[in-house]
């Protein structure tokens, strides 16, 4: 039986673009700070792919800290950012972020409780912009909103946030994981100060990032090392997975405008035929990324219907963590007013290139049966 | 698949059969990390992870059920009623009564599973339109007693793939063999919800402590104690008398009686037991009422002693051959016939 794949969000396959770019480095020695023919070899491409990454998100090349992927980028931006801007002034203390943050962001209110402000979520999935004016002001150092949130795919709006930040005086930062190769992104007009971004979510091999940060945003390291990249991220870049991430966003981004239509399309197919099922609800409301739809399945363990789909050969996800393998409620639908019930019974499908209309006909072929299934075993 | 090695085979051969499997362990603890016992607990992360493992190399998919309220309340809690009450309950076979063959079962079939298939030892066999629980071929290994507390219903819906083997260390040989990574690791003895194995530590924990008299079956006090649930009928060490017996025999727990806080102990002698009666009887099958020839076990790996049965709707009375020693209430009786389950009850009063 062909799968179906519908978990883009956590991880879309590598295109054949990076595959081949990736191949085309091979295995060779040499590394990349290395002085010697084969070091200055890998330097080359390894800056190429850096200017080629920031051409795909509008930022310059020296903006390119490459990383292990977005959870590192993350920490980097709010460790390094507060570190760094208690640095200049020391007044500047608090960290405020949005409630829907990825962990990699949002575990840090458990590593500086006293030192983090939280955003409030409008039911719609949008931080409330009224809350971030008052939250932002003089004691501020950081700021970081995501710009796509990664279970309900919800838009923030992080040009206005942008405004909110500077006219505090606040450093910015948006992990951009989900928007990257989705929306448009353009780095050096959008008032954000750093972003993150990687790989995997769009078509690039796991293990790279990039924290893109202004050079005039002095972030402290957080790591300790060779300094490789300038002198703020410690260790040996992947030359060949760098390749294959600036490969992918290539693709990405030339792709983006037309593949965000096509998705799109899928979405509203999607969306239309899963309300057509009693109980079923769209959770999030407003502008929002085509490749991913967030379902409320009222009367349901979320796991039951991912089981259930999975055992009919179709690869969905719950989208908020889980503990020991027990499924736990979503803190992005808690923090959207979710009841505990709701926010433990709803699923994420997120799109990709290889997302067709067969397989959302496939999807809901089956999902009424999954549906009452698992409701009859939650009754 | 509790991570260990027989449920890990017992899935193999599922898939082997020819079924649609799918792999699911039971989160039992809201907290895994308290019930961490490296490989000895059947409930913690490792374990949790190790079950995953086994499933990815078999190829099946993997849930985690977690089952946690159901179990804190139906098991734990229980367990530690039942102490306070002066019995001796047995977690485990209340596990499979309420929560294996109960509650996941029930979640499986409204899922659209049929059946449920588990690592136990022991036989099922059709006859007569019904299935029938056996004891395993090997003696040693066997788990028909555990499973004694399941009816008709439950048991049309398990299968036990690992009936037939005679050994354990056939199914490492063959975990081994089909490159689970499991084949090694140790079996698991300990109640899943005390690794320590320190039951009266836990029970002091929950229950707290109580001093109390000792005494003698003639009242006289012979010693003091901090709990009534840290003893069980039977029990012979820890009893730390300040007054040896009268005749220097060792002396042992004869019966507990929460009510007063008082431990009486005596002789060996005075723990025989020839009669049980028997509570909330459960039947494998049809239940048997007519006066019958049969077999009692009072303990998981305890002998099968020769007895007259009967039973009503209510009650079960177990009449032994031969005195036995250390029944304590609150264990359950499994009757046999031969080495076929009938029924189950809970021990509620012992005679001699």
């Amino acid at each position: 039986m062909q799968r179906v794949y519908l978990d883009h969000a956590a991880g879309s396959p590598p295109v054949p673009q990076a595959w081949e770019a990736m191949a085309e480095i091979g295995v060779r020695p040499g590394n990349p700070s290395s002085l010697h023919a084969a070091g200055r070899e890998a330097r080359r491409h390894l800056e190429q792919a850096r200017e080629s990454l920031a051409e795909s998100l509008g930022a310059r090349p020296a903006d390119v800290v490459w990383t292990s992927g977005g959870t590192e980028a993350n920490n980097l931006a709010i460790l390094g950012g507060l570190a760094g801007r208690a640095a200049l002034s020391p007044e500047r203390s608090q960290l405020v972020i949005s409630g829907i943050e990825h962990p990699s962001v949002a575990a840090v209110r458990g590593l500086l409780p006293e030192r983090v402000r939280e955003i409030d979520t409008l039911p719609s999935g949008q931080v409330d912009l009224d809350h971030a004016a008052r939250l932002i002001g003089p004691t501020t150092a950081l700021v970081s909103v995501m710009t796509v949130n990664n279970e309900t795919g919800i838009h923030q709006p992080v040009g206005e946030i942008a405004a909110i930040a500077r006219a505090g005086g606040a450093w910015l930062h948006t992990d951009a994981v989900q928007a990257f190769g989705h929306l448009p992104l353009d780095f050096a007009r959008s008032g954000v100060d750093a972003m993150t971004v990687t790989a995997h979510k769009l078509g690039g091999p796991v293990g790279i990032g990039a924290l893109v940060v202004r050079r005039e945003v002095a972030l402290a390291p957080i790591g300790f090392g060779g300094g490789q990249e300038r002198k703020l991220r410690s260790g040996t870049v992947p030359v060949v997975l760098a390749v294959g991430f600036a490969a992918a966003a290539r693709v990405a981004v030339a792709q983006q405008a037309g593949e965000a239509s096509r998705l799109g399309l899928l979405r509203d197919r999607l969306v239309a035929g899963a309300l057509a099922i009693a109980g079923v609800k769209l959770n999030g409301h407003g502008p929002s990324s085509s490749a991913i739809v967030n379902l409320g399945f009222a009367g349901c363990r979320a796991d039951d219907v991912l089981m259930l789909l999975d055992a009919e050969g179709i690869d969905a996800a719950t989208g908020a963590a889980c503990s020991a393998g027990v499924h736990q409620p979503s803190d992005v639908l808690l923090a959207m007013g979710s009841t505990l019930a709701e926010a433990s019974g709803a699923l994420r499908f997120s799109f990709g290139p290889s997302t067709s209309r067969a397989d959302i006909d496939r999807l809901l072929g089956v999902l009424p049966q999954a549906v009452h299934r698992a409701r009859r075993a939650f009754a | 698949m509790s991570g260990g090695v027989d449920s890990a085979v017992a899935a193999a051969r599922m898939v082997d059969a020819g079924h649609d499997v799918i792999g699911v362990h039971l989160a039992l603890s809201k907290n895994p990390e308290s019930y961490r016992s490296g490989a000895r607990g059947c409930c913690s992360l490792e374990d949790s992870h190790d079950a995953r493992r086994a499933a990815d190399v078999l190829g099946i998919p993997f849930y985690v059920w977690d089952f946690s309220d159901r179990f804190a309340a139906d098991v734990v809690d229980d367990f530690v009623t039942e102490y306070a009450a002066g019995r001796t309950p047995n977690p485990c076979l209340r596990c499979n009564e309420k929560i294996k063959f109960a509650a996941v079962l029930e979640r499986g079939l409204a899922l659209g599973f049929d059946a449920i298939a588990t690592g136990h030892y022991a036989e099922l066999r059709q006859a007569d339109g019904q299935v029938q629980l056996w004891r395993a071929a090997e003696a040693a290994k066997d788990q028909s007693y555990v499973l004694g507390v399941l009816d008709q219903q439950q048991l049309r819906h398990s299968l036990f793939p690992l009936a037939l083997d005679s050994a354990k260390a056939d199914v490492r040989a063959e975990a081994a063999a089909r490159g689970l990574y499991l084949a090694k690791k140790p079996d698991s003895h300990d109640i899943c919800f005390i690794p320590t194995g320190d039951t009266a530590g836990f029970l002091t924990s929950r229950l707290g402590s109580s001093v109390g008299d000792i005494v003698d079956e003639q009242g006289e006090v012979v010693g003091a104690h901090s709990g009534t649930h840290q003893f069980t009928v039977g029990q012979r060490h820890g009893l730390r008398l300040g007054i040896p017996a009268a005749d220097g025999r060792p002396r042992y727990v004869l019966s507990i009686a929460p009510a007063t806080n008082t431990v009486t102990v005596g002789p060996k002698q005075s723990l025989a037991v020839s009669s049980i009666h028997g509570i909330r009887p459960t039947w494998t099958g049809e239940p048997r009422f007519e006066r019958w020839r049969g077999l009692a076990q009072v303990r998981a790996h305890g002998s099968a002693m020769p007895a007259w049965i009967s039973a009503d709707r209510e009650a079960v009375q177990v009449e032994l051959d031969e005195a036995a020693h250390g029944i304590a209430p609150g264990q359950a009786v499994v009757c046999y016939d031969g080495d076929r389950v009938i029924g189950s009850a809970t021990i509620a009063v012992t005679g001699r």
